[in-house]
């Protein structure tokens, strides 16, 4: 399957980077990495923005990230509604990759703080759609 | 031949707001301010019209709208006549496409007309639409639509890092709301008071309603020609187009380039390369007109522009420094948090006020400016754009 499926609302159901969701569906959130270039792209990229090579390898982001820093989103976007408020942050994980993702309703906003411990994981929603949010590290 | 030198003739705006009128109905309303602005100039003569509006083709169901603004204005283009899209910074896209093209002698007046309708019926489109200005596939689907998270982000780093305070964040909105009574035309006459500020309702913490660029549909338009003829077809001081420089990064949220997201590195590259090609340092600016699209914006840009340190921009904009009789006035007639932002038509409205600066003939005018420059940031803080005007060439 493609993007359709992705995220509170798709915008895109055709792209090469589809294999991303593949992998999210097995529970996996995969970024990419050019062998040529040794530069790692997340969002996965299916070619290299640097050569422009096709031969990229995906691996699994693992380990512990840090909140870089959030904010509280009050008024979603439309489609986003029911989902609001929801807490947007920017993580930073080992080889200099930035991921820009939700908190975990499981974290209480009282305990959130800028550098603290992060894990990214696959997200079923209840609606049955798939996405990845943050989880305490 | 030489490169000829490039004027800015004069400039006018639509009524800025909530507006009952089409995109195109708007076009022709700037156009005719415009022209009323340069009232020697026969409009027969105008041969390039450039349009810079992204949402046209989305909210409007118009694409390939230049050819229905050039019939509206009652131009026939011979030179040039084409849409211009980099979302927020799409009017100073389209002034220095025209000024490349004046200087290298392809066209010899030219019309720059911007804007957007940003409302239409259906009130959540608007909402929906703002999705498209980003990496939607990746950013969107996580619900960073629109442009307020993205900023309260940067915001809280600089307050992390810096120590800056909601207090310097509400000084910029009141100062620029004061200003904003020098605009008629723009979207709000209103001047907010520090209290009023502070207590806005929350949008994304730290920033509250008045610290956001309101929704606003408009449009502006400016001329522009080469020296010889603008002496022929006005009285007033010349204006020229010194330096300008776009730089765009491949960063969107993700893969940002800076030490955080304070850090506009790309903003840095481009003011260094605009200031260069117009001979100038920040210290000759006597007037600015820079992206406000929310308060911490035009705090990070005080520094990227090298008008303070880095970090200091709080209390820069805080002691009154970038106010009326202070180091250099930012945002003279109100910026895009009192005229509003119809993305396209935002770095026209700014080159209109610099003009009218420089010819010594704004409203709010800072007493003897020769030399003013004008910043777009675009999107999710992808790009920069950075125009140098002075009466020098």
């Amino acid at each position: 399957m493609g993007f359709e499926n992705f995220g509170t609302v798709s915008f895109t159901t055709e792209a090469k980077a589809a294999e991303f969701i593949t992998y999210l569906e097995q529970g996996k959130v995969m970024a990419t990495r050019c062998p040529k270039c040794g530069v790692s792209f997340f969002p996965p990229k299916a070619d290299c923005p640097s050569c422009l090579s096709g031969e990229v390898e995906w691996f699994e982001v693992k380990g512990k990230g840090k909140l870089a820093t959030y904010t509280i989103v009050n008024y979603g976007p439309s489609g986003f509604e029911n989902d609001a408020p929801y807490i947007l942050a920017l993580g930073e994980f080992e080889g200099g990759i930035q991921i820009m993702s939700r908190l975990s309703k499981d974290i209480a906003p009282s305990d959130i703080k800028a550098g603290m411990s992060l894990v990214v994981s696959s997200l079923k929603r209840p609606d049955g759609r798939i996405s990845y949010e943050f989880k305490k590290g | 031949m030489a490169d000829r030198k490039v004027c800015i003739l004069g400039g006018g705006m639509s009524k800025w707001g909530v507006r009952e009128a089409s995109i195109v109905d708007m076009a022709q309303e700037a156009a005719k301010d415009c022209f009323d602005d340069v009232p020697a100039l026969k409009k027969e003569d105008v041969d390039g019209l450039l349009f810079a509006s992204s949402y046209c083709g989305r909210r409007s169901f118009q694409v390939n709208a230049a050819p229905v603004i050039a019939e509206r204005i009652g131009i026939k283009p011979t030179s040039m006549c084409t849409r211009v899209d980099t979302l927020c910074a799409g009017g100073s896209s389209g002034i220095i496409l025209a000024t490349g093209l004046i200087k290298a002698g392809m066209a010899d007046i030219m019309i720059v007309v911007g804007g957007e309708k940003l409302y239409t019926p259906q009130r959540w489109e608007t909402y929906y639409s703002e999705l498209a200005s980003i990496d939607h596939d990746w950013d969107g689907a996580q619900g960073i639509g629109l442009p307020p998270p993205f900023f309260s982000m940067t915001a809280q780093e600089h307050m992390k890092r810096y120590g800056t305070t909601k207090e310097q964040l509400s000084a910029v909105s009141v100062k620029n709301r004061r200003n904003g009574l020098n605009n008629p035309k723009g979207h709000f006459q209103k001047a907010v008071s520090l209290e009023e500020v502070m207590a806005s309702r929350p949008i994304a913490p730290p920033l509250g309603l008045l610290d956001c660029t309101p929704v606003t549909d408009g449009c502006a338009a400016v001329i522009l020609t080469h020296e010889d003829k603008a002496k022929e077809l006005s009285d007033r001081p010349l204006v020229y187009v010194r330096g300008t420089a776009q730089a765009a990064l491949h960063s969107m949220s993700m893969n940002w380039p800076g030490e955080d997201l304070t850090d506009w590195v790309h903003l840095r590259t481009a003011a260094k390369k605009a200031y260069e090609r117009a001979r100038v340092s920040p210290d000759d600016i006597d007037v600015a007109q820079t992206h406000d699209c929310f308060t911490i914006s035009e705090i990070i840009e005080m520094e990227d522009l090298g008008f303070c340190k880095k970090g200091e921009g709080g209390p820069f904009v805080e002691s009154g420094k970038s106010d009326f009789g202070g180091k250099i006035p930012v945002n003279t007639d109100g910026g895009l948090l009192a005229c509003g932002h119809p993305f396209g038509g935002t770095g026209i409205r700014q080159a209109r006020e610099i003009v009218y600066q420089l010819q010594g003939r704004a409203i709010g005018q800072v007493e003897g400016a020769k030399i003013g420059l004008t910043h777009n940031l675009s999107g999710l803080n992808v790009e920069h754009t950075i125009l140098i005007y002075g009466r020098e060439p």
